[in-house]
């Protein structure tokens, strides 16, 4: 019988990490886009949508890619969970943030 | 009785997917709640994991579903720009709140939050429903990630319903048809 896979949690950590880091690229395109005109005119795609989506498609595309780099690495190993998910609630926070209006049109617009 | 074009998008975006995504979230979430061994039997973790990956996965791809149409279909109508000498805006949403100081908060706040914080909860309800596939039985004995799982779930559905009530009043306010 062959002897099962101990499972690590390095994947569940993975897709929390990559999940804060897609919303905290959210955030970050977002302000960028209203504080500098040309990274708005850079991220309008499609014009009916406007630069929501070229801030939208990237922020997806971090989070893949930033999925796959975690995944790759951390799939067969134990992290600290506890200290990962801790990292993953600031950079949700961050993302929230990043997303409010109060806060990214203070930076012009 | 008929609906626009625009109208039944707008219903299918905000009423039809989110119906869908508020029931797979209440699943899912009991589901993740409940995954526990001193709880329930080994066959009854298995009939929970059934419906928790049920309620996860769909929660996720509704929730793609509806920041994809939500964006690219109903959106464009919302933002669309009239001519420099309309004096009917009643067409062009946007345009009608930001021409009505009184009404102008529901873009500049409402609108301008709702169509970014929407993409969190694609991205967070993706992450849960993968790790619940991939960890399967084994989520019940995985207290630290169980648990995790039931704060990202929650998350994603907070970015979501934030979302959907500004939606809901912003359509009452400027209707898209």
């Amino acid at each position: 019988m062959a002897q099962e896979k101990a499972l690590t949690n390095g994947a569940a950590a993975a897709a929390a990490l990559a999940s804060g880091i897609g919303s905290l690229a959210l955030g970050l395109f977002t302000t960028l886009a209203q504080a500098i005109v040309p990274v708005k005119d850079a991220l309008n795609l499609y014009n009916p949508v406007g630069p929501l989506s070229g801030k939208t498609t990237a922020a997806v595309a971090v989070w893949v890619v930033s999925w796959a780099i975690l995944h790759g690495l951390w799939k067969d190993r134990q992290v600290e969970f506890g200290r990962v998910f801790l990292a993953t609630l600031i950079l949700i926070a961050l993302g929230l943030l990043g997303t409010f209006p109060p806060f990214f049109e203070a930076f012009g617009g | 009785m008929s609906l626009t074009v625009r109208e039944f998008w707008a219903v299918i975006h905000g009423m039809g997917l989110g119906a869908i995504f508020l029931l797979a979230f209440a699943g899912g979430l009991a589901g993740l709640w409940s995954l526990r061994p001193e709880w329930v039997t080994g066959a009854g973790i298995q009939e929970r994991l059934r419906r928790l990956r049920d309620g996860t996965w769909i929660m996720a791809i509704v929730a793609w579903l509806t920041v994809i149409t939500g964006t690219y279909i109903v959106y464009p109508w919302y933002r669309a720009k009239p001519l420099a000498r309309a004096t009917d805006l009643s067409l062009f949403p946007r345009s009608y709140l930001l021409a009505n100081p009184n009404l102008a908060a529901w873009h500049t706040f409402g609108m301008e939050w709702k169509e970014h914080v929407a993409w969190l909860s694609p991205m967070l309800a993706t992450a849960v429903a993968f790790v619940v596939v991939r960890y399967g039985p084994k989520l019940g004995d995985e207290e630290k990630i169980r648990r995790a799982l039931i704060v990202l779930f929650t998350l994603a559905f907070a970015a979501a319903a934030v979302a959907g009530l500004f939606g809901a009043f912003i359509n009452k306010v400027a209707p898209t048809r």
